[in-house]
């Protein structure tokens, strides 16, 4: 499902930081654990071609994404991923339905805030945001940003689903309910997963094939510990 | 009374294309120093913002310099085309477009910096071009920021006489905009007509800092 092998290095002024991820993994979903810094996001950017490894591979699904030595990187818009940014990236001056449509419409004009597209109408109904679809982002509580985030995403029909800190920027309650509905949603659509979390609860909770990063480099984990450690925490 | 009216309306057409001119000017480059990363970046920001400090007149002479028939520019645009600038309403827009392009340039690129590049990067992710990533999310985010920069472009180009005198001349009804005939009305003791002339340029500079200053950023919040 997953093959990935990149090697980056990056600068910031005097430091220098090493990514060295090497993972296969495959189940349907895959959950990279680590801490901030770890390099989990900057995974997850060469995987939707946001940023380009300095060498290496990268195969989602059976489709050659990246392989430095094959010469081969294909766009981020030739990738057709979703992703679910940390904060969500809805665009401020466009409506609910706009941000949700906005991927089905190409060429260089926005969607109109009256255009009525089936699937996003479909997306709209089942995330329960028909009521504020003439909203702009700015006006919804975080739970609902995230909903229009995962609909624009889905809408669009991805090949996989890549989703950064999903619940990092919800409080603790809206947390528990965004995270029942979106393994509601998993089980309804069937579609790859990669999820990249700092929280141990998210690993029990989603992950299939866990990979826990450190200083840049992937090291296989058990899943069983992350089902122990939250058990433990919560009862 | 007629000379009040023929030079507003030279004025604003004046104003109108050299704002036009300095807008398209301002909004592209002031992208590509937002975005570019390449050497001289710095020293090519500083010579675009010239035009801001220079006196007028300093500025006017460089033009005629550039654009006389004796100059690099003005010479293959006479051989050329049979083109002469000088002493032109078309010189006089020129004039007032580089005087009024920091106004737009500066405040354009500080728009464009202020763009979150990440929705940048969830347009593309949802499959649409780096172009249409411009019009779509791009532009339409730093639009205010650039649109305060414009109407100040216009406002100062409306009141652009020193670099205009230099390269256009004062002709009435062929130069002579409003500025200038306020000037002119004063040294011939005219001053019913000065009085006019002054109140119609003051009037429309106050209705667009009015509005420029509505659409200056932070003024509404956007996010």
């Amino acid at each position: 499902m997953l093959d990935i092998a990149i090697q980056k290095t990056l600068h910031t002024g005097k430091r220098s930081f090493q990514l060295n991820v090497q993972l296969q993994s495959a189940s349907q979903h895959t959950v990279l654990f680590g801490q901030s810094g770890a390099g989990k996001s900057l995974t997850l950017k060469a995987i939707a071609g946001l940023m380009t490894p300095d060498s290496g591979h990268i195969r989602l699904g059976g489709r050659l994404l990246f392989s430095q030595p094959g010469g081969v990187n294909l766009t981020p818009q030739a990738r057709q991923l979703g992703y679910l940014f940390q904060d969500y990236a809805l665009f401020p001056h466009l409506t609910v339905r706009q941000n949700v449509a906005f991927g089905l419409v190409r060429g260089w004009l926005n969607p109109r805030t009256s255009a009525q597209h089936d699937e996003v109408e479909h997306w709209l109904h089942s995330f329960g945001l028909a009521a504020m679809a003439q909203q702009r982002p700015g006006e919804l509580s975080g739970g609902q940003r995230q909903r229009v985030a995962l609909a624009r995403a889905l809408v669009a029909k991805p090949r996989a689903l890549l989703l950064d800190e999903p619940f990092a920027a919800l409080d603790p309650a809206l947390r528990h309910d965004m995270r029942q509905a979106l393994l509601a949603l998993l089980a309804q659509v069937q579609i790859p997963l990669l999820l990249i979390t700092h929280d141990e609860q998210d690993v029990s909770l989603f992950g299939q094939q866990v990979f826990e990063l450190r200083d840049g480099q992937a090291h296989a984990a058990n899943l069983a510990t992350f089902t122990e450690a939250t058990s433990r925490h919560d009862r | 009374m007629d000379t009040v009216w023929g030079a507003l309306a030279l004025s604003l057409k004046v104003a109108g294309l050299a704002t036009l001119l300095a807008g398209l000017a301002g909004v592209a480059t002031g992208f590509v120093l937002a975005r570019g990363r390449f050497p001289g970046r710095d020293v090519l920001d500083t010579l675009l913002t010239l035009p801001m400090v220079l006196p007028p007149t300093v500025l006017g002479y460089y033009l005629l310099v550039l654009l006389g028939r004796q100059g690099a520019l003005g010479g293959w645009l006479q051989a050329q085309w049979g083109i002469n600038l000088i002493f032109s309403w078309q010189g006089a827009v020129i004039a007032a477009a580089v005087v009024a392009f920091p106004l737009v340039f500066k405040p354009a690129r500080a728009a464009f910096e202020a763009v979150d590049g990440q929705q940048e990067q969830a347009a593309q992710v949802l499959g649409i071009s780096r172009l249409a990533v411009f019009f779509r999310i791009t532009l339409p985010l730093a639009w205010r920021g650039i649109l305060a920069g414009i109407l100040l472009a216009f406002a100062r180009a409306l009141g652009e006489f020193g670099a205009t005198l230099m390269v256009a001349g004062s002709i009435p009804g062929k130069t002579q905009t409003l500025s200038i005939a306020v000037y002119e009305a004063v040294q011939a003791g005219q001053d019913d007509v000065a009085n006019l002339l002054v109140a119609v340029i003051s009037a429309v500079c106050i209705t667009v800092l009015l509005a420029a200053g509505y659409l200056a950023p932070g003024r509404v919040a956007q996010r």
